[in-house]
Order: C-alpha cells, then structure tokens, then sequence
C-alpha cells in the first residue's frame, strides 16, 4: 500500500525574540530572553509585571493592498497569524495570491489550514466608553447598555474574536481553499494542529497545510486569568532575564507571552516535484488526555502526556535511543516541571536522562497557542543547523528531574526530535520530527 | 509516515443532548416531529432593551443529576454542564462505563478518544463589567488600570476563569469517562461540531481510536455574545413573536434564533462495534471541509466554498449526489445563508435539487452555534432509523428565490437512506458529513 510522507518545507516565527524565524533562531543561539515589563497596561495594583512583548510592527505593510481594509477586524491575535504565515509562505517558495497573483503555484482547493487559536480576550480599552455610558449612579446598568452601550461597538466587533478568524485571514490573502480547522486546546493546541494537518496530508485530503498557532496573550484579563490559576511568575523583585526558570529548583511559574509560528507542510511527492526546500519530516504524533480534578495542573504521575510520547515513538517505529533532542513543555510552574519530566522518565527510560533537553520558554515565554508551533520551528532549526543550543536559567534542577539539560550548546547530527506540550484542561501531545533522507 | 491504513468503517452507537427542545434525545425528536420550538424570552440576563429580547434556551436541566462527583465540575460554563448530561446519555446507550475506576466495557481507555466542536463560556459578567465602569476615566477618555484591577482582583475567581476556556468542556469528559485516547477540541464557529464529527471519523478511521466521544458544546447567551450577534445584525429581531422568528427559507426572514446546548455521539469502529456486541444506529461514511476564502464578513457569492466542502464528503464517501435521501441544512433563517446554501444544493445536486427534501432543523431547535452541527446530525440518525423527515417551521411565506423541497410545516415520512449535513461558519469555514443507514 503506497504511503504519503509529510515533510517541513516552511516556516514562519514572530515571536518576543523578533519578526522573523531567524531572529528567533538567532536568539535561542544566543541565550537572548524575550521578557520585559509590560508596557500597556502597567500599574502597581498589577501582580504580574513580565511578559513576553513582540517587537513593534505596522500590519498595514504586512498585508495586500486589497487586504488593508480589513485590517480593522484584526485582533492582534489575527495579526500575529498572519505575519507568521506571510513568512512560512515565502520560506517556503509557494506563491500564492497574496504573493504575486500572476505566478500562482500552488492549488487553492488542495491546500489546507489547520491553526492553533487562544480564547481571544476583547479589547478592553475599546469597550471601556461603551461600558462608561451604561451607567445609572457609577454601576452598570445593562438596560443602558441594551439602548446606548452596545451600540458604541464597531458592527462588526464579534468578528474580531472568533478564534477561527486567523484562519480565516489568511485564507482570504493568500486564497486558501482547502479544509480549514482551529483547534483551541490552549497550549496544546499547536502541537494538535501540526497533527491533524500532517493527517489531513497523509490521508490525501490536500497536498500543502499551513499549521501551527498564534496567540497574544498580554492582555489584562489573560493574564489575571494565569494569575489566578497560580500558573504566573508573581516575584516582581528579580530581573526579567531570569524571570522564567524551566525545570530549575528555583522555578517560580510562567512568564506569559504572544507569538505566532506557522509551518508549510506538504507531500513530499508534491514539494520534491517542484524542487522544495524541505527541512524535517514528520514522522510521529500522539496524543491523550491528563485526567485530573484540578484542572489547571498535570497529573503528577504524568501519565496522560507519557501516553501521547509513547504512542508518538510507536508511530515514528523508534526506541528512545533514536532520539537526539527533547523540546519539553517546560512551563516552569514547579508542579508542572515535575509531571513532565515524571512522564518524560516513564515513556523513555534511561535514554531521558541522556538525550539532551532543551526547554525554550525561558527564552520564547509561554505563548499559549503559538508555543507549541515556535517550538517546533525551533526543532527543525535545530536539525538543520546540527546544533543544540543551550538552555537557559536552568541552574540546578529540581529533585526528581533527571532530565539531561545543556547548559551549553553542542554540535550534533540531529536525526529525530521529540516535541511535547501539554495544557491545563489535560490536553497532551507529542509530534516527533526527523532529518529528511531521500 | 505509514499511513492509508485499511478503512475502519464507523458506526454511530450512542446519542445524548441538552437542547432546547429537550433534555433527552426522544424528547427532542418528538418535539421536531411535533413541530414544536424552543423559542422564548431570554431569561439568563435582563436583554429587554436589547434589539434582540428572546433566544432558545437549554430548560429544566441540572447537570448534577449525571454525575456522583458534582463537586468535580461545579464552577463548568453553561456548555461544559449541559456536555456532562449529554454525554453520559449517550455513554449509557454506547455502553461506556461513566466514574468508574474498573470500567467492564471492553474499551481500552487509550483508544477512547474525544473530539468537541465547543465554544468559551461567559465572561464573569458582573466582574467584567463593574471592572470597566471602574476603570473607563471618562475626563481623560482612558482606562486607570489600576482602578480596574483593584476591582477584577476582588471579583474574579480561579475557577470560573479557567473553565471559561472552550476546552475544558473536553476535561468533563475526561473526568467522566477516563477517557486516554486522542483528544482535541475545535472552535470554527458554526460549523465547529460537524468538523469534530468528520475529524473523529478520521481518527477512528486511521486506527488511532476505537471509540471517539464527539459533538458539540456551546452557550453564548450572555450579553456580551448576543451583543455581538445584534451587532451584526445576525439575529432576528421579531421580539413580539418569538415562535415564529425563526423562519428558514422564508421571504420575511430576518435572522437566526440564538440557542445552546450539547449534543453528543459516540462513534466507533465497526469492528469494535461488532465485538461488544453493539446496535449501530448509521454509520458516518463521508466528510468534506473547505474554506471560503472570501470575505471576513460575507460568505462567496457563488457557494464557492459550500460546494466544495459538499463534493468532497460525496467522493470521501464514494457516493454520487444521486444517492443522497435528504439534505438537513445549515439553515439559519438569515438572508445571506439561505440564498447561498440554496445556491449551492443547485450546483451539487443538478437536475435532482428540486427533489431532494432540504429541510432547517433550526426553524424549532434554534441556532447552537458551535453544538448545532452535532445536533442537527443526531436529527438526520434518527430521520434514518424512524423513516420520517424533519420539517421546516414557520414557512409560511415562501421566498420566490429559493424554490427547493424545505419540506415545509410538517415531518414527510419516507424512507431514508443517505443523508447529507451541512454546516457553514462565520469566517467561511464549511463543514459537511454524510450519515448511512446501516446494513
């Protein structure tokens, strides 16, 4: 029976470390941090100060003149998406609609999108009059907001905040007509979007995916709703560069972020007749669920992300010892440091003490929906450059993590790499990526 | 990737939903067959000075009646709730032991799957609002943050917070029912639950699961969600008669009818279906998804993007539009989908548009936003099993235009093999699966 292969033949970061994948490539290198004060809505009252900002950009440069009108519905969630995609498209020497409409490449109906989306938070500062105008004695009154409030809103406000609207974006510039889907499993939801798009390639159903995610998480609501969870680094009092501690003893939580990575996937029968580029394959991916009653951690044992690893390796038909580099989740919340690397431990054995790791969101910040695609771009950097680089902040590990942090970078033939993520709500992944050989 | 494994083919065992015209799935058929609605006065928040003051909502229902661990879903949005009762319905038909540490249903919990089309929950209405009308300096015309988070800090509470997030309907389950095998959970509007019910078809059909736990979830009635669909003037405004405002292929339409709930089926491999000894009440046998590419507001003049994702479920299935008993449409009563959705049925159908019944579900059960697609599927299993097709509310007045078969007023009985199911969303994602009787 003929079998279709997937292969990486694009990609496209913005990311707190830059507008581009090399800016973020060159930063990991370089142990650069991505975290600084929050500069939108900083106040004392405030408890969490860090976060990871992109740096300044203008839309309206990023998109078609025919798209520019529509720049007003985009969140900056739709945004991040799409300066992503533009990327991943160009990289990838697809040219589509948006590119040049007189050199179209690829097939709109055999092209598909399959991205990761965040529960998109409203633009506060935009209902603020709204909200202000709807008031009888200094309380809100929603028989005002029924008559007067409401209609401050743009008409088509909603439209902004629909998760599937970067899809649909992107879709629009750059004519994708093929299946489309937006999964919103918060932190898992790029790994799980990559997947569906290599199976939706596998099982024939298009011949390129744009898949990945994108989220922009600093906004006042997200961010209290971390806070709250106790998933946010709250100690204001150490420096922004060593904020975010993945598996380290002194690890204090998450340091929130935006960002947006997408990758071009496509059959490799496809990208080899018009002589891609190709970066990685794809070769295993698996999934589960992490069943416990507080929601917002993972199972101590680790049990629901060990499931999706060993079901990812029994796809990809290897043994722990093919691995050469781990991407954990790597979170940085103690508990959750502690699961993954229990799971980690359990689905690999003796091979998690010696494989190198290398948590990114000391660097890349937790970027919610789009972290799983950064650090999947970062896997393939890696595999093509044959170079680890080192972790960062990750000082003394915490008891009971055996997992092999570099603390320098090293030189090595990367030949498959293992990518895990896992969210609060249970959802777990794994995707495990291989260097391309004819 | 070794992959184009042999197809499992996928049985349907198992059916659950909290809706608006019932909290059982024979309640609400009976209801459909009555023609009956579910429409009335919003009563979850004072809306009487909205545009839009009536909606269909999920009534009478107590999630806590399902489960011996309420305390484990106590702080669930609207949608998680009613996901809790829908989905131990159809567990109890699909044989799947709920919270049960040594379940004897012959399920390897890591080839139980879930896959949810399930929107967020509301906002802390209260919170969220107090918090703007403290912050929002109308001298300065700017927010004091300070102000608001003195009072977002006081109001807000952990949990809520966390299950206002669209996957944690997903986690219920989870905790229900142990489930270990592949899960995801999509948000592409309206069409959200049909693309969880074709994309679960695919895992099961990949061999990555045997049983899959799949529909929707949703609420967005909540001031902020109705505001905006008033907005968009999406919703019909006709408050002096809520029966009758939801009118599908009418000339007088003017919106859809904003509605909730959670609807759930349990798929499963036929040969796992086989094994436990399992009634298969249809079977999913094609699934097509496309993309408009069009317009953030308008859906393509031509159906561009409906006909494909249409032509695709019929060539996953190996069928021709020959071969469809009957069309169960998107069918929102708005101006736009009506015209369109009507449009493209002409291109896919050809000489047989006319003839095949093409009926709204939603002119009775409401528009369930991300749920509706599954709903709308547990309608066409039964139209299967009971031979009898579901009608077109309120048609009263027909739209001169739009001159197919809506199957108007009253159910048809007829025998149905084959139906197709159509759901478009906002943002032009479009979802279409194919139910078979099974034989």
């Amino acid at each position: 029976m003929n079998s279709i292969r997937v292969v990486v033949a694009g990609l496209g970061a913005v990311s707190p470390l830059g507008l581009t994948a090399d800016e973020m490539w060159a930063g990991l290198c370089a142990g650069k941090c991505g975290i600084s004060k929050i500069q939108g809505f900083d106040c004392p009252e405030f408890p969490c100060k860090f976060a990871g900002q992109v740096p300044s950009y203008n839309i309206l440069q990023l998109v078609p003149k025919s798209h520019r009108k529509a720049i007003k519905l985009m969140s900056r969630d739709i945004e991040l998406a799409v300066i992503a995609a533009n990327e991943a498209l160009a990289n990838s020497g697809l040219i589509t609609k948006g590119i040049d409409p007189d050199k179209v490449n690829i097939d709109p109906t055999r092209t598909a999108i399959n991205l990761g989306a965040g529960l998109i938070s409203c633009d506060l500062v935009e209902i603020g009059p709204a909200v202000a105008a709807s008031t009888t004695d200094g309380t809100f009154d929603i028989r005002k907001w029924g008559k007067l409030g409401m209609e401050q809103l743009t008409p088509l406000w909603l439209l902004k905040y629909l998760p599937n609207m970067l899809a649909c974006h992107i879709g629009i510039i750059h004519d994708i007509q093929g299946p489309s889907n937006t999964i919103t499993c918060a932190e898992a939801s790029a790994h799980l979007a990559i997947g569906e798009a290599t199976q939706i390639i596998a099982r024939g159903d298009s011949d390129i995916a744009l898949a990945g995610g994108a989220e922009a998480k600093v906004k006042p609501l997200v961010m209290l709703r971390q806070y709250f969870l106790k998933r946010a680094v709250t100690d204001n009092s150490i420096s922004a560069e060593l904020a975010c501690r993945p598996f380290d003893i002194e690890a204090k939580g998450s340091v929130f972020g935006e960002g947006g990575g997408v990758l071009v996937l496509e059959n490799l029968d496809h990208a080899r007749k018009r002589s891609a580029k190709i970066l990685a394959e794809i070769v295993g991916i698996g999934q589960s669920t992490s069943i416990n009653p507080v929601c917002e951690r993972l199972e101590p044992d680790g049990k629901g992300l060990k499931i999706a690893i060993q079901k990812a390796m029994a796809e990809a038909q290897i043994q722990p010892d093919n691995l050469s580099l781990i991407i954990p989740h790597g979170t940085a919340i103690p508990e959750d440091d502690l699961a993954e690397a229990n799971a980690i431990q359990t689905a690999l054995g003796r091979a998690a003490t010696i494989v190198p790791a290398w948590p990114t969101k000391s660097m890349l910040t937790n970027t919610g929906a789009a972290g799983g695609a950064l650090d999947i771009i970062a896997a393939v950097r890696a595999i093509c450059n044959g170079l680890i680089p080192a972790a960062k902040n990750c000082d003394k590990k915490r008891p009971g993590c055996n997992l092999n942090i570099l603390k320098e970078p090293r030189q090595a033939d990367i030949k498959y790499v293992l990518c895990c993520s896992y969210t609060h709500g249970g959802q777990t992944a794994a995707v495990i990526l291989k260097k391309f050989e004819n | 990737m070794a992959r184009l494994k042999p197809t499992e083919r996928v049985a349907i065992t198992g059916l659950g939903i909290i809706c608006p015209l019932g909290n059982d799935v024979e309640t609400f058929w009976q209801a459909i067959l009555a023609g009956k609605n579910g429409m009335g006065r919003n009563t979850i928040f004072d809306a009487s000075t909205f545009p839009t003051t009536f909606d269909a909502e999920v009534k009478n229902y107590d999630f806590s009646k399902y489960t011996s661990q309420p305390h484990l879903h106590g702080f669930c949005s609207r949608g998680s709730g009613f996901t809790i009762g829908a989905t131990v319905q159809a567990c109890r038909q699909g044989r799947i032991d709920v919270e049960s540490t040594s379940p004897g249903d012959d399920i390897d919990r890591t080839r139980l799957g879930i896959y949810l089309g399930a929107g967020e929950g509301s906002i802390d209405n209260e919170t969220f609002f107090a918090s703007l009308a403290a912050g929002w300096d109308t001298n300065t015309d700017s927010m004091d943050w300070g102000k608001w988070t003195k009072v977002s800090l006081a109001g807000l509470k952990p949990t809520y917070e966390l299950e206002e997030e669209p996957n944690m309907a997903a986690a219920h389950i989870a905790l229900l029912t142990g489930a270990r095998g592949p899960v995801r959970s999509c948000l592409t509007a309206c069409a959200a639950s049909t693309q969880a019910i074709g994309e679960a078809t695919m895992l099961i059909r990949r061999g990555d699961a045997d049983v899959m736990i799949t529909g929707g979830a949703h609420s967005m009635i909540h001031p902020m969600g109705v505001t905006g669909f008033n907005r968009l003037t999406a919703l019909s405004t006709r408050n002096d008669s809520p029966q009758t405002a939801c009118r599908p292929f009418s000339a007088g339409r003017d919106g859809f009818v904003l509605g909730e709930g959670a609807a759930i089926l349990i798929l499963e491999s036929l040969t796992s279906a086989q094994r436990r000894g399992m009634k298969v009440l249809a079977e999913i046998v094609g699934y097509g998804s496309s993309s408009d590419a069009f317009r953030v507001t308008d859906m393509h003049e031509h159906a561009r993007g409906p006909i494909q994702a249409m032509n695709a479920a019929l060539i996953d299935a190996g069928i021709s539009y020959k071969d469809i008993d009957y069309i169960n449409t998107h069918g929102t009563g708005t101006a736009e989908n009506d015209s369109i959705e009507t449009l493209a049925i002409k291109e896919v159908f050809k000489e047989r548009a006319k003839s095949i019944p093409a009926s709204s579900v939603k002119s009775m059960l409401g528009h369930l936003i991300g749920a509706a697609g599954a709903a709308e599927t547990i309608a066409s299993v039964l139209a299967i099993r009971d031979g009898v097709v579901p009608p077109t509310i309120n048609l009263n007045d027909p739209d001169p235009n739009l001159d197919l078969d809506y199957v108007p007023n009253k159910p048809r009985k007829m025998t149905v093999n084959m139906v197709m199911k159509e759901s478009f969303g906002f943002g032009g994602q479009n979802n279409v699966v194919i139910i078979k009787r099974y034989e």
